[in-house]
């Protein structure tokens, strides 16, 4: 496989030199200088026209072009940009709007509330101030009333023990030395109690 | 080698003794040179923020070549911008129309591409001179050699300047006429091979015509480049 390429490659390079030779026999028509003059000219004038219409009108609106874009692009960045500093300056304002809002409504919960316990605490306090006033005074009474019922017991008691014993003896009793006895009496039952 | 002929279209046009006739040759110099002008004539005439197909393309080419052009020789080119312009569409143009059976190649003429190159040449040198004075033979002396060099490498130098046109016309032109007789050769091998043994040198001639393509494309960006690289020796002595 090799070999063959390399042949045919031979073959190749030994047919173009060939042809290029045979060609060649009357010299290599670039090296005719019949025109050369001729081209020298027209490629002047081709390429002078080429450079002076592309320099003077088609470049420079091309450049323009480019320019142009350019600039328009610059400012629709600019004006993205812009945009995007007043979205976020919105986006802020949002945030500190719910912010604040959810600030207030923490206060005003949280207001509200101490109203409420303070209301309930004055309502407890004043309930209870009520029902200790109306303890107090029960039991003022109760005392009272205990107190009045010992004395009133003992005046009782040495009546009726007074009577007793003008029934029994028929005779009158000191009625002092009676009530001493019963408030001994009542004195003991006491102490007893108390023990 | 009948593609390379010169012949006279129309009369004999004559200035003084001189022979101007109009020529194949000439014929495709105008059809390149009108192809390029309506072409991007087209692509520059509307304005529009997207661009459609030939703006895209003429605007595409403009900044590619502007790319080149600051990129090898710097802003100091940008005068230059609008002749390298030309130069690089005119000889693209050319290489490509060469490439249409039984079109002729301008560029594959040596007397085209010398004219080129030594107005090129030319003018480089007068850029040179007038930007840097007698500085711009400093050129010919580069800095750090040792003293016992250096005749050597002046002489080098100057050789090597000397021959910029030539083988920027040489390099061009033998591309050019290199690429075509090939194509011509592996097409007289598919006649001569028959049938049988044709579709080798054909196959070969298919897949030479897109390397070609990329030749023509090649050379046209290789010989403006180089102007370029020149322009930038005149521009921004850097020996």
């Amino acid at each position: 496989m090799l070999k063959k390429i390399v042949i045919l490659l031979f073959v190749t390079c030994f047919a173009c030199f060939n042809t290029v030779f045979a060609a060649e026999s009357g010299g290599m028509p670039q090296l005719n200088p019949e025109f050369w003059i001729s081209q020298i000219f027209w490629l002047i004038i081709t390429f002078g026209i080429l450079f002076i219409v592309l320099t003077k009108v088609i470049l420079p609106k091309i450049s323009d072009n480019l320019e142009t874009r350019k600039s328009q692009i610059l400012e629709n960045i600019e004006t993205a940009d812009k945009q995007k500093e007043e979205s976020q300056k919105k986006i802020d304002e949002y945030e500190k709007i719910i912010l604040d809002s959810k600030l207030k409504a923490k206060s005003y919960f949280n207001e509200a509330r101490e109203k409420i316990l303070d209301d309930i605490n004055k309502k407890k306090a004043a309930l209870e101030k009520d029902l200790d006033e109306e303890i107090s005074e029960v039991e003022k009474e109760l005392y009272d009333l205990k107190n009045k019922s010992g004395e009133k017991i003992n005046k009782i008691a040495a009546e009726t023990s007074a009577e007793l014993i003008k029934e029994l003896i028929g005779e009158e009793v000191n009625s002092s030395s009676i009530a001493a006895i019963v408030e001994d009496q009542s004195k003991i039952n006491k102490e007893r109690k108390d023990v | 080698m009948y593609q390379f002929n010169v012949y006279r279209i129309g009369p004999e046009i004559k200035l003084g003794s001189v022979d101007i006739s109009f020529t194949n040759a000439s014929l495709f110099m105008v059809i390149s040179s009108l192809a390029i002008l309506i072409i991007f004539n087209l692509g520059a005439k509307k304005k529009t923020l997207i661009p459609d197909k030939l703006q895209l393309l003429s605007e595409l080419s403009y900044s590619f070549v502007a790319k080149m052009i600051s990129d090898t020789a710097g802003s100091k080119a940008k005068p230059y911008f609008s002749f390298i312009f030309s130069l690089f569409m005119f000889v693209l143009f050319c290489n490509m129309f060469g490439m249409i059976p039984y079109a002729f190649t301008v560029t594959s003429h040596i007397i085209v591409t010398f004219v080129l190159a030594a107005f090129i040449f030319i003018g480089v040198t007068i850029i040179g001179f007038m930007k840097h004075g007698l500085g711009y033979l400093k050129l010919f002396v580069p800095s750090g050699v040792p003293m016992v060099l250096l005749p050597l490498i002046v002489v080098i130098e100057i050789i090597s300047y000397l021959s910029r046109p030539i083988s920027l016309s040489v390099r061009l032109f033998a591309n050019m006429m290199a690429g075509h007789t090939m194509m011509k050769v592996f097409g007289g091998f598919v006649i001569s091979l028959g049938i049988v043994g044709g579709w080798l040198p054909l196959s070969f001639s298919v897949a030479l015509t897109g390397l070609e393509i990329l030749v023509a494309f090649l050379q046209a960006y290789v010989f403006a480049i180089l102007t370029c690289i020149y322009l930038n020796d005149a521009l921004n002595l850097h020996h």
